[in-house]
């Protein structure tokens, strides 16, 4: 039995599709990631899977449980923690930590070895108030608060936007102890990177799945040749290499551009072509797809 | 229960941190005793008059003397023709002046008796009222000690005041007051911080607790019902020690009548959490829509009698309107529990209705 099963979600708001047919399934055990931009639909996907709202169409069951019959035993099993900071500002780590403990029913002590590794960090700030906490303190103290009742399964909605990077990267460290603890992950984030870290993820856009896989295999799948260039004028060149015959698609991609392109690509007369206008310190190599390119490439078609 | 004592807890965490809004929730009732007690009093003291005298008159002298001896008006000014009254009252120096003919003294003492004036601004009707009231009666008095020394004949009209002597606005503002304050705190306060919960995100994460939303906003209630406890206290301190409003019935009556008041505002204000999404929305729905028509139409300032029908429907679904009608009986004209049965019994059931109507509203989920 799967841990979260989803069959063809949908949802509007008014005249907006947030969700148009949704459906995937997530193993026990396994760190999901749902990848795709703001707006894309992620939000509200947790949200129905944690009880919070429900569905116009489609069916989802978590643990075994339908999300909409059998909520009051799902809440029980659910850890969540919502893309914004949504603890109380105005009281201190500690407090915050007891007061969740206390509404799902048990105390710091008895589930204190599972956030324990998280929590070491936060003790020294025990006593601040919640909001004077940095970004990255605020997740920690966050995903504590999620876990203290030992969920089955742990929905995280963008839990590392904000954060600094150093941060972020303790913070996935963390998610994989708690994968190792047995406790099912479902993880979403725009940060194409993290990704990487993910057993599985999909890619979504536009409420709808692109594509379900392993990171490995949507690297591998990327079936078009893809190139990373570079030049001394980077926002005129998008556009330069946009407009060469054979080029599919062109975006930036940290300090370089990528392009894939199709039938009819000549390298060396983009190179050309490029001098000609204006471009100094050209540099044009193949590139490796990343996970980043996977979903351009399918969000393009 | 554990899980309760949690919440309420937190609760008292949340109101006791804001400082800000909790010195206003807990001074506002003083602040609101004191202004209306003292700065905003309808009471008549120290009214600056002239008197109007065409020439230097004994009698009227001793008129002059005997109201500015009084602790209701100060003589500012002597006028000596009428042409000059129009500018005393319109540069504000006066409100009031006492109008002599020639010859007072002599008039006195003419079968016919003598006529006097009294010119008063009366861009306030009301205060005028009071203004020509008591120096009547100041003159009446005086009139009736020369009559009595085998003196004039002239006849001047006596007033009186029966019921309350002094004119005591404090009787009719206290019972308003009362009912205002414990709407502001119990339904304004209690949706805001309902709502608040909504705005910040924390509501969504309560929501994925076992815990039973109604849990959630019982919990929500408890600080402030304290709260409106403590106001209540300090409201009928004031009033008896400060302000000389004796709680005239049984002070076991008036509490009774207050909680279930304070329940009914309670259970409005979780009604309104459940509808508005900002805290905003939730701050105009109580400031505007229950504040306003509850100081215009409860009978806290106008009289609900002297209303046309449909305010004075309105006027019905307001528990401010019964509450003060109720604390008008209990405290003021010291009526016992029998006589407040009606609005008693009109509070409990607005309450009881209240409290399904939001239990029916709550939703188990986000939307």
């Amino acid at each position: 039995m799967p841990a979260v099963s989803v069959d063809n979600i949908t949802k509007r708001y008014g005249k907006t599709v947030a969700l148009d047919g949704v459906s995937f399934e997530v193993e026990k055990g396994e760190l999901f990631g749902i990848i795709g931009p703001d707006g894309a639909g992620k939000t509200t996907l947790f949200r129905i899977i944690a009880t919070l709202i429900l569905a116009d169409g489609g069916t989802a069951t978590v643990d075994g449980f339908d999300v909409v019959r059998d909520y009051k035993e799902l809440r029980k099993r659910i850890g969540y923690m919502p893309g914004r900071f949504s603890l109380y500002q105005d009281l201190t780590v500690e407090e915050n930590l007891a007061f969740f403990a206390a509404v799902f029913g048990t105390t710091i002590r008895e589930n204190y070895r599972l956030v324990e590794g998280i929590y070491k960090f936060l003790e020294p700030f025990r006593k601040r108030r919640a909001g004077k906490l940095s970004g990255g303190m605020k997740q920690k103290l966050a995903l504590c608060c999620a876990l203290i009742h030992k969920p089955d399964i742990l929905y995280l909605d963008e839990p590392t936007t904000g954060v600094d990077p150093v941060s972020r990267k303790e913070f996935w460290e963390m998610l994989g102890k708690l994968q190792q603890e047995g406790i099912t992950i479902v993880v979403s984030t725009p940060y194409m990177d993290e990704a990487n870290l993910c057993d599985r993820i999909a890619l979504i856009k536009g409420g709808r799945f692109l594509q379900i896989d392993t990171p490995r295999n949507i690297r591998q799948s990327f079936s078009v040749p893809l190139w990373a260039i570079r030049s001394d004028r980077m926002h005129r060149l998008l556009d330069d290499v946009r407009t060469f015959p054979g080029v599919t698609n062109c975006y930036a991609f940290g300090e370089n551009h990528h392009f894939t392109t199709g039938d009819g690509f000549d390298a060396e007369g983009l190179c050309r072509h490029l001098r000609q206008r204006g471009h100094g310190d050209l540099l044009l190599l193949p590139a490796e797809a990343t996970i980043e390119d996977g979903y351009m490439l399918l969000a393009g078609q | 229960m554990r899980e309760f004592g949690a919440f309420v807890k937190k609760e008292f965490y949340h109101i006791l941190r804001d400082r800000r809004t909790m010195l206003i929730v807990l001074v506002m009732p003083v602040v609101l005793i004191v202004l209306f007690g003292f700065a905003l009093s309808t009471e008549v003291r120290n009214v600056d008059i002239a008197i109007l005298s065409p020439s230097p008159d004994p009698t009227v002298r001793q008129i002059a003397d005997r109201l500015d001896a009084s602790e209701y008006f100060t003589v500012t000014r002597w006028l000596d023709t009428p042409a000059r009254i129009d500018e005393a009252m319109k540069s504000g120096e006066v409100q009031l002046v006492v109008a002599f003919g020639q010859h007072f003294s002599g008039g006195m003492f003419s079968p016919d008796g003598v006529q006097m004036q009294m010119i008063v601004d009366a861009s306030d009707a009301n205060m005028a009222q009071s203004y020509t009231s008591y120096a009547s009666g100041i003159i009446a008095a005086f009139a009736g000690e020369m009559a009595g020394a085998g003196g004039p004949q002239g006849i001047l009209s006596q007033v009186q005041f029966l019921y309350n002597p002094q004119m005591k606005s404090a009787y009719n503002f206290v019972p308003g007051i009362m009912g205002l304050i414990m709407m502001l705190i119990c339904a304004m306060m209690t949706s805001i911080s309902i709502v608040r919960e909504k705005e910040t995100g924390t509501m969504e994460v309560l929501l994925v607790s076992p815990v039973r939303p109604i849990y959630i906003v019982v919990s929500k209630m408890v600080p402030y019902f304290v709260l409106s406890c403590i106001n209540l206290a300090t409201i009928l301190l004031l009033s008896v020690f400060v302000l000389d409003v004796p709680v005239a019935g049984s002070l076991a009556a008036l509490w009774l009548v207050s909680l279930i008041y304070i329940i009914a505002n309670l259970s409005l204000g979780l009604l309104i959490s459940t509808m508005a999404r900002q805290q905003v929305i939730a701050l105009m729905f109580s400031g505007l829509l229950l504040m306003m028509p509850t100081m215009l139409l409860s009978g806290m300032i106008f009289p609900i009698e002297s209303m046309p029908w449909p305010l004075r429907g309105i006027s019905c679904l307001l528990p401010a309107r019964w509450y003060i009608t109720a604390v008008r009986k209990l405290m003021i004209q010291g009526l016992p529990m029998l006589f407040a049965w009606k609005e008693t019994v009109i509070l409990a059931s607005m309450a009881v209705v209240l409290i399904g109507a939001s239990l029916k509203k709550l939703n188990n989920r986000l939307e």
